[in-house]
């Protein structure tokens, strides 16, 4: 028989984790419960589902804390992400359909880290940090250094994840981001991409460019973002566009194929760049 | 565990495993056979009910998250008036339009749309827009057999009867 | 007190009588019946494609004396045939050790248990032993023949049409004679039904008898089956449908299949026994539409007249010969399409493969030859620079022309009304370039097609049903008011049937709708009004049923002339008194009776196809996204001559129904096979329409009567399916220049054309 606990304050939740590292920690359940009655019981659930000390938007440094416990529906609420990270917005919309977006948790995509979670290209883009908490302590990750393969994460049996850290944007970011899906909504992307573009006085001083569905795990594009630094905004798009090939490796699966992903990555990346001129 | 589930605003006890779906439990242990599985994958949300008043696909959820929480499933959008049942705004126009056919969707359709209908998200916007606004709503729910059109015009319909002019509260997933 | 509201008329929309049970999640359907004490079955399937079974192992861990399992032995044991009967009985029920398992999730034993938990447990530690056999898998192989599934050539049905030449000398004299020939190579894609209610069946024995309720469209279908594999009388076996939350075809043939299996597991359980299959069961295992390849010339004078058509089809039937002939038969009496043309030769073969079995789906392969000859007729147009609507009327059907067998049309044909009636919503065509929301490059186009679809059974197939139902009085008691009682087979499966019938019987016993109560179909208590299949509902059941009435209102009426307390009074009254007065049942019943007129050849596939046909035409307007070559359907007209509306409600709900089923399968619908497995069998992977897929529908009901359709009316559930493909296909041909021959026209084939486009044009 599984066993259950719902911890009321977060200091019961690490301690629970601590003490029960096999049992399953859930919150809107969206990932670990799809077709349940075939996946084995898990010794327990540790449902963290609106605990107090995970939900809550709040301004930090300049920039956005959002509690692991933030459904996708409440971001989208939110006037500050909206205003700050609208791309985090524009993502959460598109994250399955309404059910899943009132369920579905900041944290819960985090943890299953799918190389299709929707909103892990937004994350990367905006150099989230994650903040990790067990009874030993608090920590913060940066993305990649969080996820480390297809669907494995450095969160350890005790840690759970407690907030993302949104830095405060710099001057003169433009943000990008597109879902090409299997179809219009409640679709699993196919390739999705997100970008910060940095302009100062028409040239790209610095870019942050990301994608989902395009590797093993949701990866920054360096080689777009090398090629791009310094340019003059006309000439990035071309530039971003050459350098997408090298930067990610796409497979042929049941959704889509790999030449298909290549090109539309491409496609996507050069969009991102494209008229920057026009929109500075 | 011991479950105590507030459903339609009653009070039902049961007895279930902490990892049982709130789907089955409602289905097999509350015999409200209304919200129904279409796939279980959180795809089709023929299961979809009302969690604390926002719908969620209870495929997706256990019971034993649901304790403490208030549940409305399809069985619970009528009202009761002197004895008589009162149809909600959206389950009246949903038949009146033919936005039902084979009806094994139409559950978590009338639950979805009450909880937009109720919002008040569709009042004071052009039918167009209102319309659009329901096709990217109701995204979570399936239907095989009317290509959606009579559902849009039921669900537009029952947003007219139920609010007017009311002002629009966010919900969040529609267009901007 | 009779209700005193007036009968519905014939052509307004009576509401749905199901719908208050529906939308408050009253209706019960299968799986929300009351089943006490009853256990729950599951099924052990295949993994291999093609082999022969050698043993049958139970695992460990699985306490066996709290399961009952069920092989082929158990059919044999009881006196019954190891068999699901349909047109040949070629497909077990499960795969007896020694035989041949000729697909992937073939179903092989059979396990109940007091708990789902325990009967999944148990399928999966029951361990086929299959020996593997070489399986064939792509239609080449299975014509090539070296490995041998069906007779000698692996074909399981071919047809050969002929129209106005003796032989293929003749025909392709009379192609080379042409001004110009187009010929195409075209492909259409398997499709899942996708009911939203997946396959559920519940089995109980009592007195010997079997009882069997679940989820279908053909009870009859279910009670023919059930008698061959049990080996019983009549009186042996109840089918009785429950609600059904939709079919498309995908529950014609396989509940037989599904009940099969439950009541096998319910005799050696010795209590009731349901299966409700989950989606991936569902995908994986039950059948889809054929896959089709279809190669097409069509001759033109130098005028622009049809001299030759000539069509070559191919489907790939899966395991097993199932419904697979009669598919293909629609498929290519479809095939020359509604055009005038003196010479034609339609072939057709169906071939064995070790894929699951397709079969049953909506528009039954008139969608697959559909796509193809409106490919065709499109490519004319762009050949001859002719106006693609212009061009559709110029070479149309009209009365008094015949079609590829030779049937002469002689009324109910809406040609001229459908194709006006696109023209006269069409506007302009939709600018053809812009930008998306995302900046992204658009391209746009318009597409249109003109088509038909025969309504009701192939040739003399409705003569042979004999379709029957039957309309009794209910004298009621203080409790239950008296009424009239409909019965017949035809099941509703969400396309309105009860509401139909119950409106016809209104209207033609003139009372209020409110007196009649279309009874649920269960084969002890309604005749065999032939399957819910076939756009023949409606036209055929419907038609039986408004005789039925009319004959039992002139025999009420003529007792009452004789009554001087009855006379004048409402029908239902008159009704109540004279069934008490009588002794026995008040009842009319009534047999379909073909229209006159009707010849067909079998043997030469000569004369009415079809008793009648339904008319369309289609317009779709796209948008082709440049960056992700996504297509999107802007705008989707159909005008369909339906004879006439009983409910127009229910008529349109039909139409839109089958619209976008219609553009998913354009679009975005496909199922994959991998080594003979289904290898996107979630919802989430094998995908359809969701309302943001969905364009406005815009629904045009044309009505040009068919005099021996109830009211006119005549079929209506197919035809909607097979036309807008090929109007997708056109328009995305429109708006980038380059031709799309396959389905689905994924945005991985649009980028894949483009592509080719540019490597051909450097």
């Amino acid at each position: 028989m599984t066993e259950y606990l719902r911890p009321r304050t977060l200091a019961e939740a690490l301690a629970a984790r601590a003490a029960h590292p096999d049992w399953l920690p859930i919150a809107g359940g969206t990932d670990v419960l799809v077709s349940a009655p075939h996946r084995p019981a898990p010794k327990g659930l540790l449902d963290l589902w609106r605990l107090p000390e995970l939900g809550g938007i709040t301004e930090e440094g300049g920039g956005l804390r959002v509690g692991a416990g933030v459904t996708w529906l409440e971001v989208q609420r939110d006037a500050r992400v909206r205003a700050r990270a609208s791309i985090l917005v524009d993502a959460a919309r598109e994250i399955g359909a309404l059910q899943i977006q009132a369920r579905g948790t900041v944290g819960g995509n985090l943890a299953t880290s799918s190389p299709v979670g929707d909103s892990l290209p937004v994350l990367l883009a905006l150099e989230a940090e994650l903040e990790l908490a067990s009874t030993r302590g608090v920590r913060r990750l940066p993305y990649p250094q969080f996820c480390t393969g297809y669907r494995k994460t450095a969160l350890a049996p005790d840690e759970l994840i407690t907030a993302i850290v949104l830095p405060p944007l710099a001057p003169g970011a433009h943000l990008r981001w597109r879902k090409v899906g299997t179809r219009r909504a409640q679709s699993i992307s196919k390739v999705m991409g997100a970008a910060a573009i940095y302009v100062d006085a028409g040239v790209v001083r610095r870019a942050t460019v990301a994608f989902g569905a395009v590797a093993d795990r949701p990866v920054r594009l360096a080689a777009v973002e090398a090629a791009v630094a310094g340019l003059p905004c006309a000439d990035a798009s071309a530039a971003a566009r050459a350098a997408v090939a090298s930067s990610i490796s796409p497979i042929t699966d049941v959704r889509s194929q790999r030449d298909y992903r290549l090109l539309v990555a491409e496609n996507l990346v050069a969009r991102f760049f494209a008229g920057l001129d026009a929109s500075a | 565990m011991k479950l105590e589930l507030s459903v339609n605003g009653r009070v039902h006890h049961a007895e279930v495993s902490p990892w049982r779906r709130l789907l089955d439990v409602l289905r097999e242990d509350l015999a409200l056979t209304g919200t129904k599985e279409g796939c279980g994958e959180g795809e089709c949300g023929a299961c979809t009910v009302l969690l604390d008043g926002e719908p969620v696909n209870s495929c997706l959820v256990t019971a034993s998250q649901c304790q403490g929480r208030e549940l409305l499933t399809v069985e619970g959008l009528a009202a009761e008036r002197d004895g008589q049942e009162l149809l909600h705004a959206v389950q009246r126009q949903l038949v009146a339009c033919g936005g039902a056919q084979c009806g094994i969707c139409t559950p978590g359709i009338a639950v979805c749309a009450k909880y937009v209908v109720d919002r008040g998200a569709l009042a004071g916007v052009s039918d167009d827009a209102a319309r659009a606004q329901v096709r990217e709503l109701l995204a979570g729910n399936i239907c095989r057999c009317t290509g959606y059109q009579l559902i849009v015009e039921a669900v537009v319909a029952a947003a007219r009867e139920v609010a007017p002019d009311a002002p629009t509260a966010p919900t969040g997933g529609g267009p901007r | 007190m009779a209700d005193p509201s007036p009968a519905p008329r014939i052509g307004a929309s009576l509401p749905r009588v199901d719908g208050v049970a529906k939308v408050t999640g009253r209706a019960r359907y299968l799986d929300d019946l009351p089943a006490p004490g009853a256990w729950y079955g599951a099924t052990v399937r295949s993994t291999v494609a093609h082999g022969v079974l050698e043993a049958i192992e139970l695992g460990d861990g699985v306490d066996w004396t709290q399961v009952a399992v069920v092989t082929a032995e158990d059919i044999a044991a009881h006196g019954g045939h190891n068999l699901i009967h349909l047109i040949e009985d070629d497909q077990p029920a499960l795969v007896a050790i020694g035989a041949t398992v000729r697909h992937v999730d073939e179903a092989i034993a059979l396990v109940a248990a007091p708990t789902r938990e325990l009967a999944l447990a148990a399928a999966r530690a029951v361990r086929p032993r299959i020996r593997p056999l070489p399986p064939v898998f792509t239609v080449e192989d299975a014509l090539a023949a070296e490995v041998r599934l069906h007779g000698e050539d692996n074909v399981f049905k071919a047809f050969l049409i002929r129209k106005g030449h003796a032989d293929d000398a003749a025909l392709e004299a009379a192609l080379a004679s042409a001004h110009q020939v187009i010929e195409g190579r075209y492909y259409t894609s398997p499709q899942e039904q996708m009911y939203i209610e997946p396959q559920a069946m519940m089995a109980s024995w009592q007195d010997g008898r079997c009882h069997v309720v679940g989820s279908m469209q053909c009870p009859y279908y279910v009670h023919k089956a059930m008698k061959a594999l049990l080996g019983c009388a009549d009186d042996g076996v109840v089918i009785t449908q429950s609600v059904t939350g939709g079919g498309f075809g995908g529950k014609e043939e396989y509940p037989s299949m599904l009940a099969a299996h439950v009541a096998l597991l319910a005799r050696k359980a010795g209590r009731a026994v349901k299966i409700v299959y989950d989606r991936e069961e569902d995908i994986a295992a039950t059948t889809k539409r054929h896959p089709a390849w279809i190669h097409h010339r069509l001759g033109v004078d130098a005028d622009g007249e049809l001299v030759a058509i000539d069509v070559d089809v191919i489907m790939d039937g899966g395991a097993y010969l199932t419904l697979s002939p009669v598919v293909l038969s629609r498929g290519v009496l479809h095939a020359a399409g509604p055009y005038r043309c003196p010479v034609v030769r339609i072939r057709g073969r169906v071939v064995a493969t070790n894929h699951p079995p397709h079969g049953a789906f909506r528009g039954f392969g008139a969608p697959q030859t559909t796509f193809a000859y409106e490919r065709q007729l499109q490519k004319l147009a762009l050949a001859r620079g002719e106006d693609p609507l212009a061009l559709r009327k110029r070479l149309a059907l009209r009365s008094g022309d015949t079609t590829a067998t030779g049937q002469e049309l002689t009324f109910s044909v809406g040609t001229d009304e459908v194709l006006a009636a696109i023209e006269r919503v069409a506007g302009p065509s939709p600018e053809p370039r812009g930008t998306s929301p995302h900046g992204a490059p658009l391209r746009r186009g318009r597409g249109v097609c003109f088509y038909f679809h025969g309504a009701g059974f192939t040739g003399s197939g409705e003569q042979r049903l004999a379709g029957r139902a039957q309309v009794a009085v209910i004298a009621g008691d203080d409790a239950h008011p008296a009424r009239f009682e409909v019965r017949s087979s035809s099941t509703d499966i969400g396309q309105g049937a009860i509401t139909m019938f119950t409106q016809i019987a209104a209207a033609s016993l003139e009372v209020p709708a409110s007196a009649v109560q279309v009874i649920e179909p269960t084969t002890s208590a309604v005749p065999d009004s032939g399957p819910t299949v076939a756009s023949r509902t409606c036209m055929v059941v419907g038609g039986v049923v408004e005789r039925a009435c009319r004959a039992l209102r002139a025999r009420l009426l003529a007792w009452a002339e004789a009554q001087p307390a009855w006379k004048g009074q409402p029908l239902v009254e008159i009704a109540a008194a004279m069934a008490r007065a009588e002794r026995g049942e008040l009842a009319e019943t009534v047999q379909y009776d073909p229209p006159p007129g009707i010849r067909w050849d079998d043997a030469t596939y000569t004369g009415s196809a079809y008793p009648v046909f339904g008319w369309a035409a289609c317009l779709v307007d796209v948008a082709v996204d440049l960056d992700s070559y996504e297509v999107t359907v802007l705008r989707c007209v159909q005008a369909i001559d339906v004879g006439k509306a009983i409910n127009p409600v229910i008529v349109r709900g039909q139409i839109e129904g089958g619209t976008l089923q219609a553009l998913g399968w354009a679009l975005l619908e496909n199922v994959l096979y991998k080594d003979g497995k289904v290898a996107n069998a979630t919802m989430t992977n094998c995908i359809v329409p969701t309302f943001a897929d969905a364009p406005e529908l815009e629904t045009i009901l044309v009505e040009v009567p068919y005099p021996y359709g109830p009211s006119g009316a005549k079929g209506v559930g197919e035809i909607p399916m097979d036309g807008p493909a090929a109007a997708v296909a056109n328009a995305v041909e429109d708006a980038l220049g380059c031709s799309f021959d396959a389905l689905p026209i994924s945005p991985e084939a649009v980028a894949g054309a483009l592509g080719e486009r540019t490597r051909s044009q450097p």
